[in-house]
């Protein structure tokens, strides 16, 4: 009997799930019961934390400023000052890559200092929009061809003749100054990581955290040492994009056969030499695709940080959400995604572009293209020049559509919305409220009433049965720091909210992927169809639900639902698509059917890529769901939000992300132990 | 004068006297304990991998010594102890008589820019550049300009009969041209010293003979100081001036090809060599007799000559045959009946 429980995983699971199920009902419902509830041990980290922010930013090592002002010298603390400066560099490049694309000439006069602003004939215009429009077209053509040129242009026409020219500027001034910045920071990391053991596992920790920590988390804390605004938007991002670019250094560098490394030495290079002329140019694909990874998340992040003031695309979508403005909102919302898409596919393009040494070309040939660009802009800043004569009431429209004044189709979209809450109201209506009542309540109910003691049965006992006594009190370790604050509560409404979408998500994603999988058409098509998913920023994937199912937990679970769904299909497919042929060719020669097959074979080999999949399933979900505090739910997420408008809200926003993270991390070593286990087991490496 | 030339010629370019590398945390402790006594066995129940054990040999200039032994003898260990890749765990490894271990970093970087080259088996040339760029780029490194090196690149292109194809990247060649890339590179800084780690492993069998073929015109031309490593005793008989057989770490013979198949040391080696068709490797020299005034024919052979090449007209002419040297001195007398016993018998 015992033995046999030591052999046989699923009796373990099974005997650990009846464990659970006795204490979940025996152990009664009372607040002084440490079986129920673990008291508020950690009540004070919050405080800690604003504490230590506090006198970070007012107090520590303070040094004496002259103030040209006052005519004496004050004493300013030395971490305002950095973050100051850092503001305010960040904020001049903003300004500066706006002002090229939306006229201006703050920049130029805080160098000149205010004098040339006195001339009225100084006045610095921007590009005019066609000719940004001509420029991507033929960025796209250089890339790669007339299809992008096509996708990109096309793209922005459409986001300037609708009217979002500015706020996508002002977006993508972020991103452009962002970018690079989270590219430099990344490559230095990643490279420093590779180079030295000691700095990449302390490394290892804090990108963890930093990946998994919900993106509102991220900025309370900066609001704090950074202000408001667009500087701050542009530090939350950076903060945001720099782990993944980290990460895909290291990776792409690692990954050198250790031949290319020793045929360097052979060669005679030194460390230097070694680092700069084998080891990147080597692994230029993959720092390149680090390169759109950090171009996507910037993205994403600066919308989310119209939260913090950044201006931008972000910012109007929020207003429009809050004023319940969904065709706006729509509108603004596809804006979003198209410039998603272009900056993906400009990027990966550029990534995939090979040099071309053959070529023994002149100047002219080589910047051709560019000095087109630079007639071209030249001939529509005259033609934009002349055209302003053409237009009444001020508006020149064709050197720059201003807000709000392009064509639009809200009211359209919006008079669909009627159409369809008028027509399908009864229906949806009664599937929000059966979802509701019937299973999301009950669901929180049953996660409300559990025990203390048998969540933490469930959990270091799984972890106990996959991954031995080292799981289990990772696993504990993370889930104690969370009961042991005052938040228990709302972490388990978080932590129902996710469960429900990572199941669905879960049979869904595997269902389509393995329908998928069965054919190579449709298995490349069920992949594009997520990565063009993957690209727009989670944000938008609010729009839709609350469309259709206002602002209730229904619409969190669906954004959430199928923003956790694309990781599952895409791991699904590719686990299933790499079972090598001939396995399955041995399969079919043993006469299994079809379906057989899949279970027999193909599942089993592809299991633990498919696990991989759950798990960054549960991450997507888990950031959605809190997300979802923007619409309103009472989890975790609504108090990060909340913090974000409470004058000492860093400590607990801080605290409550990186509970988040640790329910993030538990899940992530449960899955990864089982299924590196699995993959050993299976001889896949 | 001249004595200084042959005492200058009598120094081994490369001189190894007992070379350990063991793998492991504690490799060195281990080691000094044993007192030079390594067993593999041992040493791996403690967590440590025997790589190189108690390896001593000279290598003389211009000569070839190939090594041989099964996957995981340590092999390409053994190499990487002399280009220094890895470090010796002990040992003493003299280049050109001077002491490798003890170079600092510098030193190493020089050896390495002007007298070293190696060859790697999966060809490791730099995906980013181009043929010619790949064969300048260890000029480069030693900081010859873009035109010198490029021209000199040029000349090695030419010489491994890859020209046309200079602006080519790795990816857009054959397993065989990349190989000739890579020999091109290591030449190209002119290397007395040439390490081959399996260099024709990778490819088919045609092109393998086709790449010995060109590599052993390339060594008649050129007449470096080569370590070569492979599995094929085939293409270690064809070139090697001496053979080094090693197990576990251990070198268990070193010796010339034809007294490694005739003498084979342990029951190791002639399981190595027991699939060897000797005519293919044996000379006439090894199975001649004493010269024999009365008893031998007007026809005569080199005894230089490998068997294989001479077989089919020894047999035809049914007398004792003459064996001369490359001074056209009688020195034995040949009976085809050894022939036939070489080939056909035991
Ligand atoms: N970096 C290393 N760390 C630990 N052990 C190593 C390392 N490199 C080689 N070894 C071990 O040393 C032994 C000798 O390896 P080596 O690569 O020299 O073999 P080889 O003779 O070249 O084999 P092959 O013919 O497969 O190339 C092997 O047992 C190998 O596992
Ligand atoms: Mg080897």
């Amino acid at each position: 009997m015992l033995t046999d429980l030591k052999n046989s995983r699923s009796k373990q699971f099974l005997l650990l799930f009846i464990s659970f199920l006795l204490l979940y009902f025996f152990v009664p419902e009372d607040e002084n019961s440490l079986l129920w509830r673990l008291p508020p041990l950690l009540k004070g980290i919050p405080l800690l934390i604003n504490n230590f922010l506090d006198n970070l930013m007012f107090k520590w090592f303070t040094i004496p400023i002259w103030d040209p002002d006052w005519q004496m010298y004050e004493d300013k603390p030395l971490f305002r000052l950095i973050t100051r400066s850092i503001s305010d560099f960040l904020l001049f490049l903003i300004i500066f890559i706006r002002e090229i694309f939306l006229g201006g000439l703050q920049t130029i006069g805080s160098l000149t200092g205010d004098s040339l602003k006195a001339y009225k004939w100084v006045y610095l215009p921007a590009l005019p929009w066609t000719a940004v429009v001509i420029g991507l077209f033929i960025l796209g053509y250089k890339l790669k061809g007339i299809g992008l040129a096509l996708i990109a242009s096309l793209g922005f026409f459409y986001v300037s003749i609708f009217g979002q020219w500015e706020p996508t500027m002002e977006t993508l001034s972020l991103v452009l100054v962002t970018a690079p910045i989270c590219f430099v920071l990344g490559l230095f990391f990643g490279i420093l990581g590779y180079l030295n053991k000691k700095v990449e596992t302390s490394l290892q920790p804090i990108l963890n955290v930093a990946q998994t920590m919900p993106h509102f988390s991220y900025l309370v804390p900066i609001l704090v040492l950074f202000g408001i605004g667009d500087h701050a938007g542009a530090v939350a991002t950076i903060i945001f994009a720099t782990p993944p670019m980290i990460r895909l250094t290291i990776l792409g560098l690692k990954k050198i056969s250790p031949e290319v490394v020793e045929s360097g030495l052979m060669s005679g290079c030194n460390r230097f030499q070694l680092l700069f002329k084998v080891l990147i140019p080597t692994a230029r694909r993959d720092i390149l695709i680090g390169v759109n990874q950090v171009i996507m998340q910037c993205l994403a992040m600066t919308t989310i940080a119209a939260f913090i003031g950044a201006k931008g695309l972000g910012f109007n979508l929020k207003v429009a959400l809050n004023g319940l403005k969904i065709g706006k909102a729509a509108e603004i919302g596809i804006c979003v995604v198209i410039i998603a898409v272009v900056l993906d596919k400009l990027s990966l393009a550029w990534a995939n572009k090979q040099k071309d040494y053959f070529a023994n070309l002149n100047f002219y040939q080589r910047n051709k293209a560019f000095i087109f660009f630079v007639i071209l802009t030249i001939i529509l800043a005259i033609i934009a020049y002349f055209s302003a004569f053409f237009f009444d009431k001020g508006f020149n429209y064709l050197y720059l559509i201003p807000f709000n004044k392009g064509l639009t189709i809200a009211p359209i979209l919006d008079a669909g919305i009627d159409w369809i809450w008028e027509t399908f109201f009864y229906y949806l209506n009664a599937f929000n409220k059966f979802l509701i009542t019937y299973v999301l309540f009950v669901m929180r109910d049953a996660y409300l009433g559990m025990p203390v003691i048998s969540t933490f049965v469930l959990v270091m006992g799984a972890g106990y049965i996959i991954g031995g006594i080292r799981s289990c009190l990772i696993v504990g370790a993370l889930i104690l720091f969370i009961a042991l604050s005052e938040y228990w509560n709302r972490a388990l409404i978080t932590a129902y909210m996710a469960t429900f979408a990572v199941g669905i998500s879960a049979i869904l994603g595997i269902v389509v992927g393995s329908i998928c999988a069965r054919n190579e058409i449709a298995a490349k098509f069920i992949l594009s169809v997520c990565d063009f998913f993957q690209t727009f920023p989670s944000f938008i994937y609010l729009i839709p639900v609350i469309l259709l199912f206002g602002i209730t937990d229904t619409s969190v679970m669906i954004a959430a639902i199928a923003y956790a769904t694309v990781p599952a299909t895409r791991y699904t497919v590719e686990g299933l698509r790499s079972v090598p042929p001939a396995l399955q060719d041995a399969g079919s020669m043993s006469g299994v059917s079809n379906l057989q097959r899949l279970i027999s074979i193909e599942f089993p080999l592809a299991f633990p890529h498919i696990m991989l999949g759950i798990n960054q399933t549960v991450i997507f979900a888990l950031f959605m769901v809190i997300l979802g505090a923007l619409i309103g739910t009472e989890d975790l997420g609504q108090i990060i939000m909340g913090c974000l408008s409470r004058p000492n809200g860093a400590g607990i926003g801080l605290t409550l992300g990186i509970f988040v993270s640790f329910i993030c991390l538990a899940v992530d070593n449960l899955i990864r132990t089982w299924a590196d286990e699995r993959k050993k087991l299976l001889g896949l490496n | 004068m001249s004595q200084l030339i042959e005492e200058k010629n009598s120094t081994p370019v490369i001189k190894c006297e007992s070379v350990y590398k063991i793998f492991g945390n504690n490799a060195q402790r281990l080691l000094e304990n044993s007192n030079g006594q390594v067993d593999a066995k041992t040493f791996q129940e403690s967590g440590c991998i025997v790589g190189v054990n108690n390896a001593s040999f000279d290598v003389m200039k211009g000569e070839m010594m190939v090594v041989m032994g099964l996957s995981g003898s340590g092999k390409s260990t053994l190499l990487r102890c002399i280009s220094r890749l890895t470090e010796a765990t002990s040992g003493n490894i003299f280049i050109d008589g001077e002491d490798l271990l003890s170079m600092n970093n510098k030193q190493l970087i020089e050896l390495r820019r002007n007298k070293m080259g190696m060859v790697f088996q999966s060809f490791a040339l730099l995906p980013h550049k181009t043929v010619i760029e790949n064969i300048a780029f260890p000029l480069q490194i030693k900081g010859m300009t873009t035109q010198d090196s490029m021209s000199k690149a040029l000349e090695m292109v030419e010489l491994v009969g890859l020209k046309g194809r200079e602006n080519y990247f790795p990816r857009e060649l054959s397993g065989g041209q990349q190989q000739r890339v890579g020999i091109a590179r290591s030449l190209a800084v002119e290397p007395d010293i040439w390490f081959l780690d399996e260099p024709f492993s990778a490819l088919d069998p045609l092109i393998r003979k086709e790449m010995q073929d060109e590599f052993l015109r390339l060594q008649g031309v050129l007449n470096k100081t080569i370590m070569f490593v492979t599995h094929d005793f085939d293409e270690a008989l064809r070139l090697a001036d001496k053979i080094a057989i090693m197990k576990d770490g251990i070198i268990e013979q070193l010796d010339t090809p034809d007294n490694i198949v005739l003498n084979p040391a342990t029951e190791y080696v002639k399981k190595f060599t027991e699939d060897v068709p000797r005519e293919k490797v044996l000379k006439i020299e090894s199975i001649m007799d004493p010269y024999d005034s009365n008893n031998s024919g007007s026809k005569q052979v080199s005894k230089d000559a490998i068997i294989e090449t001479l077989a089919e007209s020894i047999l035809n002419s049914k007398e004792v045959l003459t064996v001369i040297d490359n001074k056209n001195q009688i020195v034995g007398s040949l009976n085809p009946s050894k022939v036939i016993k070489v080939i056909f018998g035991k």
